[in-house]
């Protein structure tokens, strides 16, 4: 048998384990993007995370923007983080929840001081938590300590003949090592979502299940609107999937055969005394998924692709594998590993599965992945519904 | 298929539609269940590109659609087996709305 390779990550005060050591400068809203991104200039080896919302939002929305920026800092894969946002109020509330996990966190406001001033003390303290982050030491860590997320895209008739029965290897080796596991995609279970739910551990996760599916539903029904090209997308005809049911299963199809411990709401986190395979409610848009994911504390991301989706994440490291030969030839720089042998027969799933955990392994260990040597950094929020 | 890679696979014995898994042109193809192991030969009346679907079986207008052993969808006009399967004529049973 195989010599297992030693693993190594980031075990933070609060006790998650991450496999990257990223210093966050976080703005809380989008007028603060241009003072981040000036911060993480300023302090080369930060990263800013930039995006488009977290002013005038109220109600569930903000509180789910609140979630995504503390579950953003939070995530192990952080190790300090600075926080700018327009005025004091959310700016502190922001801080006051990555602080729960026990890093280090700093948070200013613009207002009053514009931001030439809050550059300069945010890149000083910036430049602290950067030399301070730098002498963390990975320690060694297990499969069971971390959180994995999946989701595919630009998928293709090939992401259910070969990408996802692959993840599907990996997602059942990770929950019997005792690791926790996101998949999501409410819409895109629609035709097969009566096999999770038969799936789902006991009636109350049965019940949460089949009540957060159909909540989706009555969202995207009431519209009345063909999603045709929608969902299934543009891409994803162009492969050969033709209806949202049969994107379903090669969907499901990466989901392991483990069953489905717990429902989660939009980047909430699981329970840490119960590890599993964990359904929670997103949308099918990559980057929205992943970006809510991470915020629940995912360490690592698998994603499955068929005509070839270019997704990364800033601070969880994505890994795209795909079974389709043309997509392995033109988009190679994309491509982690490529399982296009499986659709020649050339070796049977369990095989693909070891081909990935190798790759997994080399990952958590440091090796970056192909999105993030390309600065793939997708950070998207997802929007319930028109801001005040 | 000893040898030589398939042209096409099923998901399932029984599914009513197989997947290229190469460009395939219209001629006499080679393939296989991926459960399974079945062999299966067809004659493929029109052009397949890789990654999509021809008919296994004949389907009637509005007879249900198989893969993976379930149904992914509904015919929406007489298929023949052999002829090529795509938004043209087939949509989804779930989403009535979702037709081209």
């Amino acid at each position: 048998m195989a010599i297992k390779p030693r693993l190594t990550g980031y075990r933070r005060p609060d006790g998650m384990v991450g496999i990257r050591n990223h210093v966050v400068i976080l703005p809380v809203d989008d007028l603060s993007n241009a003072a981040a991104e000036a911060v993480s200039k300023v302090v080369p080896g930060t990263m800013a995370l930039p995006h488009a919302y977290g002013r005038l939002q109220f109600g569930a929305d903000l509180e789910l923007t609140f979630q995504t920026l503390i579950g953003t800092g939070k995530n192990p894969n952080v190790a300090a983080v600075i926080v700018i946002g327009i005025e004091p109020n959310w700016t502190n509330k922001v801080v006051e929840g990555i602080k729960l996990s026990g890093k280090p966190v700093f948070g200013i406001a613009i207002e009053g001081q514009g931001d030439l001033k809050v550059i300069e003390q945010a890149s000083r303290v910036a430049q602290a938590f950067l030399q301070d982050a730098s002498e963390i030491e990975r320690e060694p860590v297990e499969y069971g300590d971390m959180i994995l997320s999946i989701k595919c895209g630009e998928s293709d008739t090939t992401s259910g003949l070969g990408a996802c029965p692959t993840t599907s290897e990996a997602v059942d080796r990770w929950v019997e090592a005792g690791g926790t596991v996101f998949f999501g995609e409410t819409s895109e279970l629609t035709g097969g979502e009566y096999l999770i739910a038969d799936r789902c551990i006991d009636d109350a996760c049965r019940l949460a299940f089949q009540t957060t599916y159909d909540k989706y539903m009555e969202v995207i029904e009431s519209t009345g609107a063909n999603l045709l090209g929608s969902q299934p997308t543009q891409g994803n005809i162009a492969g050969g999937l033709s209806t949202i049911e049969e994107k379903a299963m090669g969907n499901i199809a990466k989901t392991g055969s483990v069953p489905v411990v717990g429902v989660l709401a939009p980047a909430q986190e699981p329970d840490k005394n119960k590890p599993g395979l964990y359904f929670m409610d997103t949308s099918s848009a990559a980057a929205e998924c992943i970006t809510l994911m991470a915020a629940a504390g995912a360490a690592i991301h698998l994603f499955p692709t068929g005509q070839g989706n270019v997704i990364g994440n800033p601070i969880e490291p994505v890994i795209k594998l795909t079974a389709n030969p043309k997509t392995v030839a033109t988009m190679s720089e994309h491509i982690d590993l490529d399982v296009s042998g499986l659709l020649r027969l050339d070796y049977e799933l369990p095989e693909a599965g070891d081909r990935l955990m190798t790759v997994i392994d080399r990952t958590i260990n440091g090796r970056l992945t192909a999105a993030e040597s390309l600065g793939h950094r997708e950070f998207t929020f997802t929007k319930l519904y028109i801001s005040a | 298929m000893a040898g030589s890679a398939p042209q096409f696979l099923l998901h399932h014995d029984g599914d009513s539609v197989a997947v290229a898994v190469m460009d395939l042109l219209p001629g006499s193809v080679n393939g296989a269940a991926l459960k399974g192991g079945t062999k299966y030969s067809f004659d493929l009346l029109a052009a397949c590109p890789l990654g999509h679907k021809f008919a296994a079986v004949e389907i009637k207008n509005g007879e249900d659609i198989i893969k993976y052993g379930v149904r992914v969808g509904v015919a929406t006009a007489d298929i023949k087996v052999g002829e090529y399967v795509h938004v043209h004529n087939m949509r989804s049973a779930r989403w009535q709305l979702s037709r081209a």
